[in-house]
């Protein structure tokens, strides 16, 4: 319905959005993408020359044969894959529990709430708990469960630990949209045609609300590959992660190539996630009309 | 019908585990002591708090000039933007929706990191200015997108029974299309308000010193020794949220109900 009027208005009405996208999005992106194929200079600048020297120092490896940059790639993409799965395995069962009860905007506030609170201080507050004089500390030497104060910081499982928890409503809200959406019915229908709870859960819930799992999975998974404060306080120093290593090629040693080319690359693998998901919604469309076609057949 | 078992006990194991960290500073902030040992109930970190911590104070300025400025910004831009996409034609409409749209999904270390690169080649110095440029820039497109939403639910015809009627332009969007959109600019406004509050990463590129926001401030000295202060700071700001909802819970009720 739209689209028919006035095209000088739209101009007016546009101009703002135009001009501002163009010179504080695409202008600043074409840059970095420019600067992923210039030379580093010292100083923190750039000099004119092409190459591909910063694509190159990802797979540069050590003397002893070690790829840096490959390895926190590979470790930032662990972390992603662990986060992601740990965070769909609980926010699934959450998401099924708000769908299922009657009255549940209560229970969606109680996800929400917890996210008024400033990130940071949601940080902060898990550095209280699991520092060395944290709470947890503290309460362990109180009970005298431990003499010594035990170091729950600075290791992978403290990182995935705040990487589920300020993930967790953003997996949790879009998998309960679609579950709203589901026919329970169909699972009495499988029961009664002899399948188990977990079964009818698995068989036919599961393949019906694959769109939410994937949107979820998408919102947690991607944001993993840009951060950097969780892992920066909680995490242990000696391992980055791919946020961490831009980050400091910027801010450290002003190796602005090398922050672009590991730009471009988070940029590829997002619009490599991006395509894989509508190329699988394409397909349950596609799987959806052939079983139409089927059923009129 | 099976009772939902096993997931009412995993929602409510989560409930605690998200709520965990909240209560612990709630109850943190009232301890005499200066650690997370129990010493005694006391005020004193709330009093220190308004007495003592200038810097914490000057970085809630920062965070509320930004958030404010930026998402003023945003919402006209973004309104005036969603009203050209749904009703009128105009050259780089195709361009415009795709290059707007790419913010939502990206990592949000690509836009700090592409504008930090942007601002030092032009030679512009870091400040709150840089600050509110880059939160305008991403949250704009949520703007745009609920103010998008809403207009989607009226269609062509009341632009033409306004011209028909004998508006000119300027009454067309004063009196036909901003009231309607009302509710998607008030949902965009107050998302890209809180965008803009809680923001971290982008911030944390492009601010310059001096121009310190809230979350850069906490992270600043979670990397030394957190003051006490904090935990009493963390209670205030969460009683504020919780009023100013209330409040703008109100307030939608109220534009709802007047319709």
């Amino acid at each position: 319905m739209s689209g028919n009027t006035d095209s000088r208005v739209g101009t007016t009405y546009s101009l703002p959005l135009t001009l501002w996208i163009s010179l504080f999005f695409v202008v600043p992106m074409a840059i970095v993408f420019l600067y992923s194929f210039l030379t580093r200079d010292v100083g923190g600048g750039v000099r004119w020359e092409f190459n591909l020297d910063a694509y190159a120092a990802i797979f540069k490896q050590t003397s002893s044969g070690q790829f840096i940059y490959l390895d926190i790639l590979w470790y930032t993409l662990w972390m992603a894959v662990a986060a992601t799965v740990l965070t769909i395995l609980v926010a699934l069962p959450c998401a099924y529990y708000i769908a299922r009860t009657k009255n549940n905007t209560l229970l969606l506030f109680l996800v929400i709430i917890p996210f008024w609170v400033n990130f940071m201080i949601r940080i902060y507050a898990w550095v209280a708990i699991l520092g060395q004089s944290g709470i947890l500390n503290e309460g362990l030497m109180a009970l005298g469960l431990i003499k010594e104060p035990v170091q729950f910081l600075f290791n992978d499982y403290a990182v995935l630990l705040v990487l589920v928890y300020t993930n967790l409503p953003f997996a949790i809200l879009p998998l309960f949209t679609t579950i709203e959406k589901f026919d329970f019915g169909l699972l009495e229908a499988a029961r009664d045609l002899g399948a188990t709870h977990m079964g009818s859960l698995r068989k036919v819930m599961l393949p019906n609300i694959q769109g939410g799992i994937i949107t979820a999975v998408l919102f947690t998974f991607i944001p993993i590959f840009g951060t950097f404060a969780v892992p920066d306080v909680m995490g242990d120093s000696n391992t980055y992660m791919l946020g961490q290593l831009i980050t400091s090629k910027l801010k450290m040693t002003g190796d602005y190539p090398g922050a672009s080319s590991l730009s471009v690359l988070i940029l590829i693998l997002t619009a490599g996630g991006l395509i894989l998901y509508t190329a699988f919604q394409r397909k349950q469309e596609k799987d959806k009309m052939v079983t139409i076609a089927e059923d009129a057949l | 019908m099976t009772k939902p078992r096993l997931s009412k006990a995993v929602f409510w194991t989560t409930i605690a585990f998200l709520f965990l960290p909240l209560v612990v500073l709630m109850v943190f902030s009232f301890n005499e002591g200066r650690t997370m040992v129990w010493k005694g109930f006391s005020f004193r970190w709330y009093e220190s708090l308004f007495l003592h911590q200038p810097r914490l104070w000057a970085a809630v300025s920062n965070t509320l000039i930004v958030a404010f400025t930026s998402s003023i910004l945003a919402t006209v831009i973004g309104t005036l933007g969603a009203i050209a996409i749904h009703w009128y034609r105009f050259k780089a409409k195709a361009y415009v929706q795709a290059m707007s749209f790419l913010p939502l999904i990206l990592p949000e270390i690509i836009i700090g990191v592409s504008l930090l690169i942007f601002f030092r080649m032009i030679g512009m110095p870091l400040s709150l200015w840089t600050i509110v440029i880059a939160h305008t820039s991403f949250t704009m497109p949520f703007v745009l997108l609920m103010v998008t939403a809403r207009l989607g639910e009226f269609d062509n015809s009341i632009i033409e029974a306004a011209r028909d009627l004998g508006a000119r332009e300027s009454q067309t969007l004063f009196r036909v299309i901003l009231p309607i959109a009302v509710p998607g600019i008030f949902a965009g406004f107050l998302t890209a308000f809180t965008l803009s509050l809680e923001d971290f990463v982008v911030t944390f590129f492009v601010t310059g010193s001096g121009s310190d926001t809230l979350p850069i401030f906490i992270y600043n000295q979670i990397k030394r020794k957190l003051p006490p202060e904090i935990n009493a700071f963390s209670v205030v700001l969460i009683g504020v949220t919780v009023f100013l909802l209330f409040f703008a819970r109100r307030s939608i009720k109220y534009f709802v109900q007047r319709k």
